[in-house]
């Protein structure tokens, strides 16, 4: 550690020297003297303020003077997908859930222009909890679709400050994404690292339940309720999955600007297979060590940072868990580089135990006389398009875009041997669950896979698509099929 | 100041060339009805009156800056119209969109007089609220979840200022597009006030909402409706907008 430490210091002297080397023909932009009181730092020159989408992060401040910075934010009122099929209009800062970053640094001067887009149907306003000031700034920015309001304010507390509509019915504006985050950074700027990220939960409520097609209405009902449909990292279901993953190299040190838009829900953020170096506790001056979750309260914020040892595929969660795995509270970083066997040394052995776990866990069945009624025979493109949808909402987590599976967790669903070999064991085990070892394609797995609860037409739409995907063997699997192994 | 504004609102009244238009009006009975905003338990009283079945459509308007050259474009004043006003035109006397779409980024003081010059007023909002209560087949639809739903999708729905009139249901009273095209001015727009900080507008002392009615804005139709008065909260009466329209009411003569 006390090495570290000095490295540390080595490095940021060198960043430094180099630094003032480069500026040394510029304007002198860097502050020397220090302030007592934040209100009193004085700014020199303008700066347009660079917003970014999630999961992206403005550049640090660095060293950089306090200034007055120009942040110019338009209001989208848009329509967006939840999840695959599943649509919704959302209110958005700057085009995006959550809304764009904003950085600054303790004494800028912000000008805020907040715009309300003419096509927009509703006026709206604006709440930085980094604002010490009357409705955090919401009072003067309430504006009308088609204009544009500006208001002034001085940041003077160092920290991650959430930021929201505030606007009549409060909790809808906030529930449709109304929400984003501001950093403050100190004096001198935060500490470099290596890569840096913006993640932001929400809770969203819809008419329909989880991955029921169409446009879905808000439901405010269920948002009093506080019985979410949707609790998501970056707006949406798989925002950051798959290709959408945020990434990392072995060795590097990772910054992650953690947000909870809420409306409703705290988060118990957790990273399987990191523990946090550090943890910024809401946010705030106080650092807290060696961390598994934090939590971050809605309407609050964290930032975290530890470095990645060892490469691979590190699943970000709300470990309220089944808001991960069944509303959709799950984001990926992957790690490319060299394996550290020093740090991981994957499987070593694999013997024989028999778990008190081993009894099938199972979910409510549905009411399959009333589901019955609605079966209506798909065509085989539908099939596809339907199964995929499920598949994307249901198996993406564990099984991959591409039906890779994760290894040594998470069988593969492409090529598959063992799931070509028998089609009523699949259908069963989508219907039933599966626990224990099993051998796909020459490789030994060991998990839990819980039963769905799926329609007929569900489970033969999502098999059909699995089926005839990824070198798969083409099987059609109908209701029927699933019916039978259902009431074997 | 007010003095002068009223003055100026005479002004523009006395110039204006009465052409009553052939719309179809339809009455509203009177009755006493409970409103979202104001003193807890305290009831309203709305006297019969007459309200235009549909919207003012496009070619209503173009007629009306025809005939009343001070509201074209080109020349309205910047006092009595912001920079948006009717900015989806492409001149004085070409409209984009439908001709009976409801004519839309209209001043409150354009609406005024135009419904001054067919010798009628803007309903007042109250008498607004009083007709948009009902539904097809009820005057107070409010506890019914479809109609409130109806209201709540259609305000979820972006870019519906550009359907034709009565393109939506025809309520009790016979009037249609309450809900479902566009926004609509009333004479006293922003007497109640939605402040920029919408929280402290359940604040008892504020005396803007009463308190249980806002805070526990529970139920459908007040998060309908709550959306309505936000949005009159935000408009000025020289702001126009892409979803505001506007109709006219009128007394009943005896």
């Amino acid at each position: 550690m006390k090495s570290n430490i000095k490295k540390f210091f080595f490095t940021k002297m060198l960043v430094g020297i180099a630094a003032i080397a480069m500026l040394s023909s510029c304007v002198n932009d860097q502050s020397s003297k220090k302030y007592k009181d934040a209100v009193d730092i004085p700014v020199n020159q303008e700066m347009i303020a660079e917003l970014t989408s999630p999961p992206f992060v403005p550049t640090p401040v660095g060293k950089r003077m306090a200034k007055k910075l120009i942040v110019d934010l338009e209001i989208q009122e848009r329509e967006g997908e939840m999840t695959s099929g599943v649509k919704y209009i959302y209110w958005t800062f700057g085009g995006t859930v959550p809304g764009s970053f904003i950085r600054t640094r303790v004494g800028d001067e912000i000008e805020f222009h907040l715009k309300n887009h003419p096509d927009n149907k509703l006026p709206h306003n604006i709440d930085l909890h980094a604002v010490n000031g009357p409705g955090g700034g919401a009072e003067s920015s309430f504006v009308a679709p088609g204009h544009e309001k500006v208001f002034s304010f001085k940041v003077l507390n160092p920290g991650l400050y959430v930021y929201h509509c505030a606007t009549a019915p409060v909790g809808m504006h906030i529930a449709n994404g109304m929400y984003g985050l501001i950093l403050v950074e100190p004096e001198g700027g935060l500490e470099p690292v290596d890569k840096e990220y913006y993640i932001m939960q929400g809770d969203f409520y819809t008419e329909g339940k989880y991955g029921e097609r169409g446009l879905q209405a808000f439901d405010m009902q269920k948002a009093i309720d506080e019985n979410a449909d949707y609790v998501v990292f970056n707006g949406h279901v798989g925002a950051m999955t798959g290709d959408n993953a945020i990434t990392a190299n072995v060795g590097e040190t990772v910054r992650l600007f953690v947000g909870n838009g809420g409306p409703n829900l705290v988060s118990s953020f957790h990273v399987i297979g990191e523990i946090f170096d550090k943890v910024y506790v809401e946010g705030g001056d106080l650092v807290n060590d060696n961390v598994q979750t934090t939590l971050i309260p809605a309407g609050g914020a964290a930032i975290v940072e530890f470095k990645v040892e060892v490469p691979g595929t590190f699943i970000l969660v709300d470990h309220s868990i089944f808001r991960a795995f069944n509303k959709g509270a799950l984001g990926m970083l992957k790690v490319g580089g060299e394996e550290n066997e020093k740090v991981f040394a994957g499987e070593i052995h694999d013997g024989i135990y028999l778990p008190e776990g081993s009894v099938i866990q199972s979910m409510p069945s549905l009411d399959r006389n009333k589901e019955k009624e609605e079966v209506k025979a798909l065509s085989f493109e539908e099939k596809m398009k339907f199964g995929k949808d499920k598949y994307m909402a249901t198996c993406v987590a564990c099984h991959q875009g591409n039906g890779q599976g994760i290894p040594n967790a998470f069988p593969p669903l492409a090529n598959s041997d063992y799931l070509n070999a028998d089609v009523d064991r699949a259908i069963d085990i989508v219907l039933h669950g599966l626990s224990g070892e099993i051998t796909v394609n020459g490789k030994k797995y060991n998990s839990v896979m819980t039963a769905q609860a799926l329609s007929d037409q569900d489970v033969a739409n999502v098999l059909t698509y699995v089926y005839n995907s990824w070198g798969n063997n083409k099987t059609d699997v109908t209701p029927e099929m699933v019916e039978a192994v259902r009431n074997k | 100041m007010k003095y002068y504004s009223t003055a100026l609102f005479l002004l523009l009244s006395l110039f204006c060339k009465l052409s009553a238009q052939n719309d179809k009006m339809a009455m509203v009975e009177g009755g006493v009805y409970l409103p979202l905003y104001g003193a807890e338990g305290k009831t309203v009283k709305v006297e019969p009156f007459l309200m235009d079945v549909h919207p003012v459509t496009n070619a209503d308007y173009l007629k009306f800056v025809q005939e009343n050259p001070k509201w074209k474009k080109s020349n309205v004043k910047s006092l009595f119209a912001d920079k948006s006003y009717l900015s989806k035109w492409t001149d004085d006397t070409t409209f984009t969109g439908l001709k009976d779409a409801p004519v839309n980024n209209v001043s409150w003081f354009a609406a005024k007089n135009y419904c001054e010059c067919q010798g009628k007023r803007l309903p007042t909002m109250d008498e607004w609220e009083y007709a948009a209560m009902a539904n097809e087949n009820v005057p107070d639809a409010r506890k019914i979840k479809a109609y409130n739903q109806y209201i709540l999708n259609w305000y979820e729905t972006p870019k519906t200022f550009n359907q034709p009139v009565g393109s939506t249901f025809k309520n009790y009273y016979g009037i249609y597009d309450l809900h479902g095209l566009v926004w609509e001015w009333t004479q006293d727009f922003n007497t109640v006030l939605i402040s920029g900080e919408s929280r402290k507008d359940v604040d008892k002392d504020a005396n803007l909402f009463c308190g249980s009615a806002a805070i526990g804005a529970s139920d459908l139709m007040n998060y309908a409706a709550f959306m309505r008065y936000a949005f009159r909260g935000s408009m000025k009466a020289r702001y126009s907008s892409q979803n505001l329209g506007f109709r006219c009411a009128k007394d009943i003569e005896n």
